[in-house]
């Protein structure tokens, strides 16, 4: 081998500490050495701590006896139920507040952010009005506001605002009738259940008629009248086996009947109103995000207005509204602990509250809680990721 | 369509002129825009408009498939005037395809399917029956392999020749061009204007805002000089490029030749 430069011998090699390869492996592995070193000592001092303070650990209290009771519980719950049931309970009231909140503020944002974009003077200067209030003040001061100044200012339940003799509204709560199912009611979910797979084989068979010869079916009206209309049917051939359990006035109370507490009502209204003024500037930053361009090409190959809104304009609208309406979501089921300040019994006030509080058990209560609200959290962005990838705009 | 193809072509021959503006003015708020246009463009004529930017050419076109709305004067397409009338407005778009600047294709649309949604919701047609329509442009544009590929895919002359494709399938009698090859590399200018120059020889009524005065040499019948929103001038391409009336017409002439 000569020293010829352009032989294409390799080159002589540099010490190994020049070497860029062995460097990088060299910092990540002090890096990552650190990183356990330090998690190491953290938890083998908290164990520590704990036991010198008489401090049990481990996850037994989960089936201890929980001795509270709890304002709002989807499932069966009382004091003898145990710390685990307090969990399943919490979890159940978050994901209840979550799951209604990011409904209706989707709702709420898609109407707004399209009112917006009007061209009726009075519609989009009343969204503008909505978004620049809500979303500029804080969520807190919102729930407060609902739960303190517009819920508990009204009348005793003896008071009631009375709708029709069968919704009540007071300072308890909102009462509403409760469905009480009978004997032969079980052949109208059948019916609906019918409904439903009629409905979805005819949509198809709609679709492939219209691919094939060009004539268009009223689907969305023939779709409703047989979901509404073959349980209905149904429902009066069964002999109407369905009563309503009015709520009643019994000594200071309403008896029977649902109730919604009035912490739901306010931490569910502030979340979706505070949320929807978000979305609706998602949708806005959309909509305005497609080119007018595409507008007056489908305008020019005589496509109706109506049409063109729904075939060209919002799926590339989507395009830009979906990541951010995936943080509004992630936004809202974090925001829901909030539920704390006017009491509403969610996962973090319930669990990582009252239980915590009670077992002393803060490492193993807090761990769970942040554990359920990562997992809800990567469940809506990995849903919100792969329906963001079907609507992706396909380029080179 | 049975209606529309057999009731167009003897119809408008009749009557002389496909396309009638008389006495058009348009403002955008205090600015006059278009003053006093008087244009008649009869069946197969081929008419290329030119003039500095600014002056007007692609409003006065977008007004004949009401993309900008006249306030005063007529314009009178195929015997149908273009009113607030939305059956009127309909009517006419589907007499009158458009090509423009930007190519304007809906990106998340294949190739094919830009070229047949306006088939399927505007016509009523199959998607079958709109495919087969929708290859037979896309091999006339030279492109039938793009079919199923997205515009994002494809070069800028490619969907340009796409755009043409979409409008020629809604089978229009009048084909309207805003600048169609402004916004190409040079080497992709040639592709369009051969297209274009295949559709003017199949007897299309054309009307092109551009500013390749080869193609206008070679293809119009009448060149059309626009200026400050007045049509200032208007003649046989020959004598236009050659022989020019007005001081304003020499003045843009020597500074794009």
């Amino acid at each position: 081998m000569s020293a010829d430069p352009l032989s294409g011998a390799a080159p002589a090699k540099a010490a190994l500490w020049r070497r860029p390869v062995f460097r990088s492996t060299v910092f990540q592995v002090l890096l990552i050495l650190g990183v356990v070193a330090i998690a190491n000592y953290l938890f083998t001092n908290t164990l520590h701590n704990l036991e010198q303070r008489g401090i049990s650990t481990g996850f037994g209290f989960l089936s201890m006896e929980a001795g509270f009771g709890i304002l709002q519980t989807l499932i069966p719950y009382d004091e003898t139920y145990t710390f685990g049931r307090t969990f399943l309970v919490g979890l159940l009231n978050t994901l209840l507040v979550s799951g209604l909140g990011i409904f209706l503020a989707t709702l709420i944002g898609f109407v707004m952010g399209v009112a917006r974009l009007s061209s009726n003077w009075l519609i989009a200067r009343i969204a503008t009005v909505y978004i620049e209030i809500f979303r500029n003040i804080p969520l807190l001061l919102q729930i407060l506001f609902w739960y303190f100044a517009v819920l508990q200012p009204l009348p005793q339940p003896r008071q009631s605002l009375d709708l029709g003799g069968m919704f009540f509204l007071n300072n308890r709560g909102f009462y509403l009738p409760a469905p009480v199912f009978e004997a032969g009611f079980n052949l109208v979910w059948i019916a609906l259940a019918i409904a439903v797979v009629v409905v979805f084989f005819m949509a198809r068979w709609a679709r492939r008629r219209q691919e094939e010869t060009g004539q268009q079916f009223h689907t969305v009206y023939v779709s409703l009248a047989i979901l509404f209309g073959l349980p209905l049917l149904v429902f009066l051939a069964a002999g109407t086996p369905l009563t309503w359990e009015l709520p009643a006035l019994k000594g200071f109370n309403f008896k029977g009947g649902v109730t919604i507490i009035p912490e739901l009502m306010a931490l569910l209204t502030a979340l979706s109103i505070y949320t929807g003024a978000f979305i609706a500037e998602a949708v806005r930053s959309g909509i305005l995000a497609v080119s007018h361009g595409q507008t007056e090409a489908a305008y020019a190959v005589g496509l109706r207005p109506s049409v063109t809104l729904r075939l060209v304009i919002i799926p590339q609208a989507l395009r830009v509204i979906i990541p951010q309406l995936t943080s509004q979501f992630l936004n809202l089921t974090k925001n829901s602990s909030l539920a704390t300040a006017v009491g509403y019994p969610d996962l973090v006030a319930v669990f990582a509250g009252t239980t915590l509080n009670q077992t002393g058990q803060a490492v193993e209560v807090i761990a769970m809680t942040m554990g359920v609200y990562l997992t809800i959290s990567l469940t809506i962005s990995t849903f919100m990721n792969w329906y963001n990838k079907k609507k992706q705009l396909v380029e080179r | 369509m049975s209606e529309t193809d057999t009731a167009k072509p003897e119809m408008s021959a009749s009557t002389g002129a496909m396309i009638q503006i008389q006495g058009m003015h348009k403002w955008y708020g205090e600015f006059h825009v278009l003053k006093d246009i008087n244009l008649n463009v009869a069946k197969g004529e081929r008419i290329v408009i030119c003039g500095p930017s600014g002056s007007g050419k692609s409003t006065m076109i977008r007004c004949i498939n009401r993309l900008e709305e006249h306030q005063q004067g007529k314009i009178i397409v195929e015997g149908t005037e273009l009113t607030d009338d939305v059956k009127h407005i309909d009517q006419i778009r589907r007499e009158v395809g458009m090509v423009f600047q930007h190519f304007n294709l809906f990106p998340h649309l294949t190739v094919l399917e830009n070229c047949i949604i306006a088939l399927i919701w505007v016509r009523k047609m199959s998607r079958r029956e709109a495919e087969e329509i929708g290859m037979k442009f896309l091999e006339k544009v030279k492109i039938p392999e793009q079919a199923r590929k997205y515009p994002g895919q494809l070069s800028g002359g490619q969907q340009q020749r796409v755009a043409i494709a979409r409008s020629l399938c809604m089978n229009p009698s009048i084909m309207l061009f805003d600048e169609p090859t402004s916004a190409l590399d040079p080497e992709m200018i040639k592709e369009v204007l051969d297209t274009m120059i295949q559709l003017a020889e199949s007897g299309m009524t054309m009307l092109c805002v551009t500013h390749e005065m080869g193609f206008a040499k070679t293809v119009a019948n009448r060149v059309i000089f626009m200026d400050g929103g007045e049509i200032i001038e208007e003649n046989e391409p020959e004598a236009f490029f050659s022989n020019p009336q007005h001081d304003r017409t020499k003045l843009f002439l020597s500074q794009i030749m």
